[in-house]
């Protein structure tokens, strides 16, 4: 009896039995994502639901008007805000696609664009007063693009040379540019550490519409990125490099140097997301400009699979969620940090439902029943 | 995948559920005016708390609407903020609440003729030329006054019960920024103490921040270290309070009373309660009268408060020394920042300019001392007291991060 015993034991299986897959079909992988997306909005709700009081219809309605302003006032002010959020925040996605199609994972786009918007505002300050807004609005382009380009490349160059670890390199880049921000408003903030806002050298207001040049800016980039991935020669350099660097090289792929240019594109495009910050809307610069989109932009990137339309998609439902949820947690004078909650766990869902994709769960029980 | 979609289900049929049974929970008022609040950070700093209760007294005595964002950053934040209330609330009357919060509310206002937008502790509005810009502030400094007679008479009583010599009457006081409102703020408190205790001295350390608990906290130990006996604090936190508490060194609060937290040490607090402004601009509005440019509360209009005196730890006798102080400020028998009580670098002064009108280079621009008196809040509802006077002694500045 002892040694049967023993034999069960010996052979138990674990409760859980996690195998890796490859075989899920595209549309089904979607199907998760959509899932994961919906549960956790749902679940979400839910939630606000319970500490608010209203019903759920209620608070959708607060989600709409907030982020569509309301209709019978018959203003676009709210929605043309909304696409200037969606603007910032997927060019900040936009900016690291490239990076991570490499595999090069650049977490410093919140410095990179940090950097690129401290360009333009030194621009805007020293030299606002001494030439034509045109010709000054060019020189404050490049420089953002440049400054950011040399806070992408810096990493770049010691991943390309040294192999340095660049998630950390890029991280640390972050803090450092927070800092010399903070130093920056320091000097120019005169007391009340704030930089007061300037009126030159910053983004021509369209039809009344301030924010419709950053949303044009960004559309076209996106359409730019799309065709320079997809169709461009360096596009394919960077998917083979994002392959595998053996095969690169075996093809006569200059490694190093397609490392060092995409950082320069990654770069300089967080730099545009600065500028447009800085330039086009804020007027003024602090440490909390780019305000941590600089990681959200990490997520839309990769949920959208690195193409750039997804991204769109993306971003419209975070911001949409974002902007609403607040809102909510207003009317009812929750805490403000509320919808940073419901983003959080959002985020959660949609990274937790990706190990599902990659990978199957079969419990116990139901491996006997397929026996 | 069955499963899966099963609970789905089951997730959308209770939310149908919870959505049939919610409530509605309407906050209508009399009349259709919608006031919109911008705060600095939230219910945690007693900076913002002291505005939030203001907010809520003054709307639900007057029965109107209205709604509280809070957490919102010196920046365009303050400008998105606005344009949200007006868009999206439908607010008619715009406040906010911290002194960086002004260029940002001003840019708001140039676009939004027909809203009215008020700030508080700002300085431009009587240079902007916009109609519908409005400053506010109180001469906090009389109360300031009034708290530094009650820490000067429980100096004379640590005197007279022989724990601490004349010349050791130092007090410590925690201040978040090396600027006027600060200065002005830690000035009349020792005016207030001095006026009371001769010997007094006082030591100033700064944060460089309006809120940061655990800065303020190592400031009050710093200042206890170095030999100070009571402390007081401008900036937002318990952080000083709550040292004093644990070092059992008398304290003098601002923005409320922390006795609940601080029993033991504890004595009185000065405060500005904007619930009389309040209540002033959403009159003007509905009157549809204009606002005072720059608007500034006194101890008649009820904007300058003190907490009720905590006589467990307070001087004997500070309730009714505190009454009679407080009716000569009243009276104009008292003025704070009279010349006669102060000198700067060994000398009395008789004329000052002060930085009145903002510029980029600080240019000072005002005569502000007439007939022997530096007078506060005359020329603009903001302070400008920014002299440092004898018997202070900075022990670092902080001008910003």
């Amino acid at each position: 009896m002892a040694d049967v015993k023993a034999v069960h034991k010996h052979n138990r299986e674990p409760f859980v039995h996690i195998n890796k897959r490859d075989d899920m079909s595209w549309w089904k992988a979607w199907l998760v994502r959509i899932a994961a997306i919906i549960i956790s909005i749902l679940l979400m709700s839910l939630f606000a639901v319970m500490l608010t009081g209203n019903s759920i219809s209620e608070i959708f309605e607060t989600m709409f008007t907030a982020v569509f302003g309301r209709i019978e006032t018959g203003s676009y002010k709210m929605l043309y805000k909304y696409l200037q959020e969606i603007a910032i925040l997927l060019c900040l996605a936009l900016a690291l696609t490239p990076a991570f199609k490499m595999k090069f994972w650049n977490c410093g786009a919140e410095g990179q664009a940090l950097i690129g918007g401290l360009g333009a505002m030194i621009c805007m300050i020293e030299i606002g007063d001494k030439l034509p807004n045109g010709v000054l609005l060019l020189i404050v382009a490049v420089v953002s693009m440049i400054s950011g380009a040399i806070w992408g490349v810096i990493p770049a160059i010691f991943k390309a040379f040294f192999n340095t670890n660049e998630t950390l390199f890029t991280l640390m880049m972050n803090y450092i540019a927070t800092q010399i921000i903070a130093y920056y408003v320091y000097i120019k903030g005169g007391g009340s550490n704030v930089i007061q806002p300037v009126d030159t050298g910053i983004i021509p207001i369209v039809s009344e519409n301030k924010y419709l040049i950053n949303i044009i800016v960004v559309a076209v980039i996106t359409v730019v990125l799309y065709i320079y991935l997809k169709y461009s020669k360096q596009g394919y350099e960077i998917s083979v490099v994002g392959e595998s660097q053996n095969t690169a090289r075996y093809i006569g792929i200059n490694v190093k140097k397609v490392i060092i240019r995409t950082m320069c594109v990654s770069g300089a495009l967080c730099g545009v997301a600065g500028m447009l910050l800085v330039s086009g809307t804020d007027h003024s610069i602090r440490t909390g400009t780019v305000g941590g989109q600089g990681f959200t932009a990490i997520m839309i990137s990769w949920l959208g699979q690195f193409n750039p339309f997804i991204m769109v998609v993306m971003t419209a439902l975070f911001k949409f969620l974002e902007i609403g949820m607040s809102k909510v947690a207003e009317n009812a004078q929750l805490n403000a940090s509320f919808s940073e909650i419901v983003l959080g766990v959002v985020i959660l869902f949609v990274v937790g439902c990706e190990f599902f994709i990659r990978y199957s769960v079969k419990f116990r029980n139901a491996k006997k029943e397929d026996k | 995948m069955k499963k899966f979609l099963a609970l789905l289900l089951v997730a959308v049929m209770m939310l149908t559920m919870l959505a049939a049974c919610g409530k509605k929970d309407e906050k209508k008022g009399d009349s259709d005016l919608k006031v919109g609040f911008i705060f600095l950070h939230d219910e945690n700093s007693t900076y913002d708390k002291n505005f939030m209760d203001a907010a809520k007294a003054a709307c639900e005595e007057m029965g109107v609407e209205y709604v509280q964002k809070t957490q919102i950053t010196e920046s365009n934040d303050c400008y998105d903020a606005a344009v949200e209330l007006i868009e999206s609330d439908g607010c008619d009357l715009i406040f906010a609440d911290s002194f960086g919060h002004e260029s940002f509310l001003m840019k708001a206002a140039k676009e939004y003729e027909d809203v009215e937008f008020c700030h508080a502790t700002g300085t431009q509005a009587h240079t902007a030329g916009l109609d519908n810009f409005h400053n506010a502030f109180a001469s906090i400094y009389e109360g300031r006054y009034l708290a530094g007679v009650a820490a000067g008479m429980k100096l004379n009583e640590m005197i007279e019960n022989e724990e601490i010599k004349p010349e050791e009457a130092k007090m410590g006081y925690v201040g978040a920024f090396t600027f006027a409102e600060v200065i002005s703020g830690y000035t009349s408190f020792y005016l207030g103490a001095k006026s009371v205790c001769e010997s007094v001295t006082m030591d100033v350390k700064f944060t460089g921040s309006w809120y940061d608990e655990t800065k303020e906290k190592e400031a009050a130990n710093a200042l206890i270290e170095g030999g100070c006996v009571l402390i007081s604090q401008h900036a937002d936190s318990m952080g000083a309070p709550t040292a004093c508490e644990n070092a059992g060194v008398p304290n003098v609060s601002y923005n409320g009373s922390t006795v609940k937290a601080c029993p033991e040490t504890f004595i009185v607090s000065s405060r500005i309660d904007w619930t009389p402004y309040f209540k002033y601009i959403i009159k003007c509005v509905l009157d549809d009268k204009a606002i005072d440019t720059d608007w500034t509360g006194t101890l008649e209009t009820g904007s300058v408060a003190l907490t009720d005196v905590n006589t467990d730890v307070a001087a004997e006798g500070t309730v009714e020394k505190l009454e009679e102080v407080k009716a000569d400020l009243m009276a104009g028998k008292i003025n704070v920042f009279d010349t006669a009580n102060f000198t700067v670098g060994g000398e009395t002064l008789d004329s000052y300019m002060a930085d009145v009108d903002t510029d980029a280079d600080f240019e000072k621009d005002t005569e502000v001392i007439e007939d022997g008196v530096f007078y506060e809040s005359k020329h603009r509802s903001g302070p400008y007291f920014d002299l440092e006077i004898d018997g202070i002694t900075l022990l670092d500045r902080n001008y910003g991060e």
